[in-house]
């Protein structure tokens, strides 16, 4: 198991460094990283000349790969623009743990990070768990009540839940819930932000203003699980180990959760370890549209600003993240399937 | 005289009629499922309003500003109401329509031939060609399509001017909208494509065909390719509904198709500030979104059980 683990990390070695380059060159290719730094106006050439220089976008993207990746500090720069390279590079790389500075910010990307990333967990795990919840308790009912009307009531539901674009979703709870409530005199739920500026950043207030978020994140994925649950359930019922256990006398309840839902588990962890890391990027669309401050809205603002640094981190920090994922979905996968062996 | 009724088989049918092909056997099971069905006439009740609307209002309507008349809620005369430029939205979502499902077909098209490709030249070769094919495949499916769609939406965005076709304006950012979804999208497919080309380039026929002389183009194209259709269908058809939901995330974002040319998604682009005040302008779009969607998924749900009985869901 331990020989597995360490094969399979390296590698995801050359497979990160491979995703690095490809997103580095594409975040190049996206616009000019200077258009943006004078705000409404356009910054003299000479300038823009210094500021190329300073940010090292002069050099090759070969060469801003390699100090992306392992920093500067062993070459000299030319920051004056006389054509001899006097100083030594300060950036250490990624691989030293220096993830650069943000272009527009001109504070380190892993700051930048850092405070964002609470945010945007804290609204993944929520949701996940609410996500792991609603669908277990829907997918199982649905697939005891199989060809009732229940039944297929949940699996109509479940189809129109995920062909339904996310900010749809979003619009309409918003509206619903806060508009609507608001005008009708119910307590309503807040629409923008992380908590009101008045009251700061108390629990109830956090846990209040995620209310509208985790709805929307969580319902196109309750519906896609339950869809998932319920086949896996309805697959493991038949198995005659269940008729086994139904011999010995065992409960119901006891047959259900002890031995029909750990076997009917197995594809829903897959599924869980896939999209876990992708509620990441999920979050783009939610985080903008309730002004949530995460990683979600790190990133576009990043985007809009062609700010590489930041990009990067973001982007590789969800490679990691999916990377990492998968190696975990198949270890848990031994632990709830014996059968499956890795060597 | 002799009909087909007459002939005995012998397989023994009990009903005396000839075997029936693959396809026809499919098509029966496709006729039974129920939720396809709905899909079918649904997706038909789409295409129908987004046609024969076309000749009840002209482009030219749909994006007239008329400013005596902005953001009125539906009425007998703009029976979904008008927008910020007085533009009349249901004349918008029907043109919106037919561009959104265009890019819908085109970016699968796209995506099907890429991911098809890469798939089978993968596992027909494998060695290092399947090596480099899948690292990279990998690697992009390592990224989430939504970063990669706003990237590369920005990096392209402007780059085609507009231009004509079929005595139509577009945008030349329908192009660039095409490609960038084909583009992110045709990783899951090569998968699937990779794995029977695995499985199939060791059965017998292929060795035969090989020592026939039959070249590899031939061999990739006419012999396996046939055998791997079904999967590609599937994935193909729920690649439309998922094509016109990234259409519409990244419109939403403001990186997709741009004016003059109205999609589903753009029309949502500014819906945020008319939230509480103009429900109309982001609520018609959208369930249209929604619908189409639905109708897909559904469609390719019951094509998924019709051509390949064996996999369960």
């Amino acid at each position: 198991m331990t020989r597995y683990i360490i094969r399979r990390l390296l590698q995801a070695i050359p497979l990160l460094l491979f995703i690095s380059i490809m997103i580095f060159v594409l975040a190049n290719a996206m616009g000019d990283p200077l258009a943006s730094f004078g705000g409404r106006r356009r910054i003299r050439s000479s300038d823009r000349e210094r500021l190329t220089r300073q940010l090292g976008l002069d050099k090759p993207i070969t060469v801003q790969y390699v100090v992306w990746l392992i920093g500067n500090d062993w070459m000299d720069i030319d920051l004056d623009g006389d054509g001899v390279a006097e100083v030594k590079g300060s950036r250490k790389g990624v691989l030293r743990g220096d993830w650069g500075k943000s272009f527009m910010e001109k504070r380190p990307v892993s700051k930048l990070i850092a405070e964002r990333l609470p945010n945007t967990l804290l609204l993944m795990l929520v949701s996940e768990i609410v996500i792991i919840i609603f669908s277990l308790i829907i997918g199982i009912y649905s697939a005891l009540k199989q060809y009732t009307v229940t039944d297929h009531a949940i699996t109509g539901l479940s189809f129109i839940g995920y062909s339904m674009p996310i900010f749809w979703i979003a619009l309409m709870l918003m509206y619903l819930l806060a508009v609507k409530f608001k005008q009708w005199g119910l307590p309503y739920f807040p629409t923008v932000g992380k908590y009101d500026l008045s009251v700061g950043p108390t629990i109830e207030q956090v846990a209040w203003h995620m209310v509208l978020p985790v709805a929307s994140i969580s319902i196109i994925s309750i519906a896609a699980y339950t869809r998932y649950i319920r086949s896996s359930m309805l697959e493991v019922i038949n198995e005659d180990y269940i008729r086994t256990a139904r011999a010995k006398g065992l409960t119901e309840r006891t047959i259900l959760f002890r031995h029909a839902l750990k076997n009917a588990s197995l594809p829903l962890i897959t599924l869980i370890g896939l999209d876990l890391p992708l509620l990441l990027s999920g979050a783009v669309l939610t985080e903008s549209i309730f002004a949530w401050p995460g990683m979600g809205r790190l990133f576009w603002n990043a985007a809009q600003d062609t700010d590489i640094p930041v990009l990067m981190g973001v982007l590789m920090l969800i490679s990691v993240a999916v990377v990492v994922f998968q190696i975990i979905t198949d270890i848990v996968y031994t632990f709830l399937d014996p059968r499956i062996h890795y060597d | 005289m002799a009909t087909a009724n007459d002939i005995s088989w012998e397989d023994g049918s009990p009903t005396g009629r000839p075997p029936q092909s693959p396809v026809q056997l499919a098509w029966q099971r496709f006729r039974r499922h129920k939720m396809a069905m709905v899909g079918v006439g649904l997706l038909l009740s789409i295409m129908l309003y987004v046609t024969v609307g076309a000749l009840v209002f002209t482009e030219d309507y749909s994006n007239r500003n008329d400013l005596s008349i902005t953001l009125q809620p539906p009425t007998a005369a703009h029976p979904f109401g008008t927008d910020g430029t007085g533009r009349d939205i249901m004349a918008r979502t029907i043109y919106g329509g037919q561009i959104s499902i265009i890019i819908g077909f085109l970016a699968v098209l796209v995506s099907v031939c890429v991911g098809t490709s890469v798939g089978a030249i993968a596992g027909y070769y494998g060695g290092i060609v399947d090596s480099i094919l899948m690292r990279m495949t990998e690697a992009m499916f390592n990224t989430p399509q939504l970063f990669l769609l706003i990237i590369l939406g920005k990096m392209l965005s402007g780059k085609i001017p507009t231009f004509q076709f079929l005595g139509r304006s577009f945008s030349g950012s329908v192009i660039v909208i095409i490609g960038v979804i084909g583009l992110t999208s045709w990783m899951y497919l090569a998968r699937i494509v990779r794995a029977n080309y695995l499985a199939l380039k060791e059965r017998e026929y292929i060795t035969a065909a090989q020592c026939l002389g039959t070249p590899n183009w031939r061999i990739i194209s006419r012999h396996i390719l046939p055998n791997t259709i079904a999967p590609i269908v599937v994935s193909a058809t729920l690649g439309v509904a998922s094509a016109i939901l990234s259409e519409a995330y990244i419109s939403f974002l403001g990186l997709g198709v741009q004016a003059p040319t109205a999609t589903w998604g753009n029309m949502l682009d500014q819906a945020y500030h008319h939230l509480d005040t103009e429900p109309w302008m982001w609520f018609f779009p959208g369930m249209l979104i929604l619908l189409t969607v639905l109708a897909i998924n559904f469609l390719g749900d019951g094509l998924r059980d019709a051509l390949d009985p064996r996999t369960q869901r």
